[in-house]
């Protein structure tokens, strides 16, 4: 976007989302404000790009409205920007995006994406609703509800193939036309922002980047169904997400898009947050609306569905984060445009969280349809270590581990059942040679055990037990006959769990057995971790030419295995060593060696 | 109680309110004090039944006073891939305290978390409101030290 402000003020926008903060793009900020002249710069705040792997970020416009975007800030760059680019119009080489290799790299990670959710994140100021409405905000929600019948805009989304971008990927059209046949007065719209599979982050940068698009989307389905009221549910885990979003819904209260008579017709909607109070289970709708209500959330059995009976026993409608994001698009450029992309049963889009041992990683948005290895290797950007792709985990802990022989499968849903994985959320996590599926399944199962809320005895127990035989398989305790009651336990977990946390926690287990059972056979049969990382399973000893006697590894061993004097090679005792690993992470001279 | 009385005031007395109410008193507090949950009784339609029910179930809750700076741990998937179990040991090592324990002087107190949405920083951990990414185990003791450092009388000169 160049809008530029017309006088020859330079522009400059940091990117403030999560992730730049995290990187340092806070501090970066407040220079900035203290060294820049208001009188020839403007400063201003953007969201997430989605490319996470660059920040801390700005974007520069000159006075004329030439674009020139900075990345891997720090304090020295800011000074060199604003003496030689902005003082003397020479643009500062070592931190632009513009080297041959760096713009050929953002050209592919750009290059087979096709934005919609995210068409403005990092583009405009998340804190402004004028920036929203300069790029069509709202124009989508004036459109239904002045020109069609919430009859209509249903039969519309009904027609862009639109379906959930939550996990389940259930049709948002039909979802919302049992809603608004089902009796009652009062009807509740909830934005589900409760992104609790980790390695997922695509609702907290729209959030965070584009706080309106999410809003209009609401207003949108609460035409649609006919609700009054709706809340937005964000985790406590995302501050940032909480702040902008309460100020985009005050903005929008002001401005009239939200509350008594919306844009002058008889509509009537307003929206309140809701911060969730950390519990993953709180994703599952029925106990998200038992969130809402004040109470613990565990979930019920369905039916009957919220859209007949949700929140306070009305019709209740839950879309995710995404899921709004993506209806303004389809109401401005209509139901066949968006139709038109994506495979025969998935349409649109989707946007995948890229992370783990990945070059490139941050927000991406793809057609569906799209192949894994265009994911990962064009936009990807390949592995981020060196060392070969082995597996790539999409959907979290609710997922599956897919091989890399696999990677020319077409992501749709459809597909990613087929393989044992579930599109979920969209969280990719990519994992190299050095990854051992069993840790690795075990690592979910732990994450699950402890997210279980408890209600029923499989989610309960079964998670509980399935770590338990992970963990002894891990630790080099395992046995064959523990592989198949692993086996058997997965498919009852996820035959007989209440609610979709019990019934998709098995996938991790599932997959990996599907595809690496020679990985739990090396296990428990030669008692070895091919991938060199269950720790029990390994066998340590200190290099002599490596190591320089720091003394580091003989203090952090806790039971004395090793020995030497200072400034002289260290020996390890093999028959005192429990394998803890303590000595590999204090060693600064990569001298400790595993095998 | 002036303190509670005014978030039961903004947050209502319905029994909806109770998760805000509980959120707001911990903000305020660091931690949901037994008078304050009591108060919060005698004020609204919420019971100490639901109270516990709820501050046991969410994992934002705490009974206990937290030290003045806590650190999160981030064990997200990513996080987990690049290592973050030996980070995190590394920081029990240094502060001999486990999982949601506090220092003995009341300066640190160490949580694990899910995910911090960072991911692409992984390892990541929080302290206070300060990020840190791209971690190894030989960072930590440089970093917890930083802190301590500020914590010592002279520092506190103006």
């Amino acid at each position: 976007m160049s809008s530029h402000n017309g006088n020859s003020h330079w522009r400059i926008a940091v990117g403030l989302g999560s992730c730049g903060v995290a990187a340092g793009a806070q501090a970066l900020y407040d220079q900035l404000a203290k060294r820049a002249a208001p009188a020839r710069v403007t400063l201003e705040k953007t969201g997430c790009a989605g490319l996470c792997h660059r920040e801390p970020m700005l974007e520069l416009y000159s006075p004329e409205g030439e674009r020139w975007t900075y990345v891997h800030l720090d304090s020295a760059g800011i000074d060199q920007i604003l003496d030689e680019h902005v003082g003397r119009n020479q643009p500062v080489d070592h931190y632009l995006l513009s080297g041959a290799d760096r713009a050929e790299g953002v050209r592919r990670f750009l290059g087979k994406q096709k934005r919609i959710v995210l068409e403005n994140c990092g583009q405009l100021n998340p804190e402004s609703l004028e920036a929203y409405l300069a790029v069509a905000g709202y124009q989508g929600m004036s459109k239904a509800l002045k020109e069609m019948t919430p009859a209509q805009v249903i039969t519309a989304i009904t027609a862009s193939g639109l379906r959930g971008r939550g996990g389940a990927g259930f049709p948002t059209g039909v979802k919302w036309k049992f809603c608004s046949e089902a009796a009652g007065d009062r009807k509740y719209i909830i934005c589900n922002g409760d992104e609790g599979d980790p390695g997922a982050f695509m609702d907290r940068g729209v959030m965070e980047s584009d706080p309106h698009r999410v809003l209009e989307g609401m207003v949108i389905g609460a035409y649609a169904i006919g609700a009054s009221q709706g809340f937005v549910y964000v985790r406590a885990e995302y501050p940032l997400a909480v702040k902008l979003m309460g100020r985009a819904i005050e903005q929008a209260r002001a401005a009239g898009f939200l509350g008594e008579r919306i844009v002058g017709t008889s509509f009537s909607f307003d929206i309140e947050i809701r911060e969730g109070a950390g519990a993953f289970v709180c994703g599952e709708e029925t106990a998200l609306i038992l969130s809402i209500e004040g109470e613990r959330g565990m979930p019920r059995m369905r039916p009957p569905f919220p859209a007949q009976r949700g929140l306070w026993g009305c019709p209740t409608i839950i879309n995710n984060v995404e899921t709004f994001a993506n209806l303004p698009w389809i109401l401005r450029h209509g139901a066949e445009a968006f139709a038109a992309l994506g495979t025969a049963k998935s349409k649109g889009t989707k946007v995948f969280s890229l992370a783990g041992k990945i070059r490139h990683g941050g927000l991406v948005e793809v057609p569906m349809g799209i192949t894994l290895r265009e994911i990962l290797e064009d936009i990807g950007g390949g592995s981020s270590t060196g060392r070969p792709i082995k597996a790539v985990q999409t959907g979290g802990p609710s997922g599956g581990c897919i091989p890399a022989e696999l990677f020319d499968t077409r992501i749709d849903y459809e597909e990613l059942n087929r393989l044992g994985a579930i599109m979920g959320s969209g969280g990719m996590i990519v994992l190299d040679d050095t990854a051992c599926m069993v840790d690795f399944a075990r690592y979910f199962l732990s994450f699950t055990s402890k997210e279980s809320c408890g209600k029923c005895a499989p989610c309960r127990l079964g998670t509980q037990r399935l770590l338990e035989i992970l963990t002894r398989i891990t630790e080099g305790n395992g046995t064959e006959n523990d592989l198949q009651t692993l086996k058997e336990f997965a498919v009852s977990v996820q035959a007989t769990s209440l609610c979709g946390l019990g019934q998709t926690a098995p996938n991790p287990v599932l997959t990996t057995m599907r595809y690496y059972m020679d990985e739990y056979e090396a296990h428990v049969r030669d008692k070895k971790c091919p991938a060199h990382s269950c720790r029990a399973l390994l066998t340590y000893s200190i290099e002599e030419e490596a190591c320089k006697g720091c003394t580091l590894c003989a203090k952090a061993c806790p039971v004395q295995a090793i020995t030497g004097e200072p400034k002289k090679p260290h020996v390890l005792d093999y028959t005192r060593c429990i394998r803890c690993g303590s000595c590999l992470d204090v060693c600064r001279s990569d001298a400790v060696k595993t095998e | 109680m002036s303190k509670v009385a005014d978030i039961v005031a903004r947050c209502g007395t319905g029994r909806d309110a109770c998760i805000k109410i509980l959120q707001e008193i911990q903000v305020a507090y660091g931690y949901l004090p037994a008078e304050a949950l009591r108060y919060v009784t005698e004020q609204s339609r919420i019971s100490l039944r639901q109270i516990y029910g709820v501050a046991t179930f969410y994992e934002w809750f705490r009974f206990q006073p937290v030290g003045k700076h806590i650190i999160r741990t981030c064990h997200g998937t990513a996080c987990h891939v690049n290592g973050a179990r030996h980070t995190t040991r590394e920081v029990q090592n240094i502060l001999k305290v486990k999982d949601r324990e506090t220092t003995p002087d009341g300066l640190f107190t160490l949580e694990s978390v899910a995910c911090l949405g960072c991911c692409s920083l992984a390892p990541v951990m929080m302290i206070g409101s300060d990020v840190f990414g791209r971690l190894a185990p030989k960072d930590m003791r440089k970093i917890i030290n930083e802190y301590k450092r500020k914590n010592q009388p002279e520092a506190k000169q103006p």
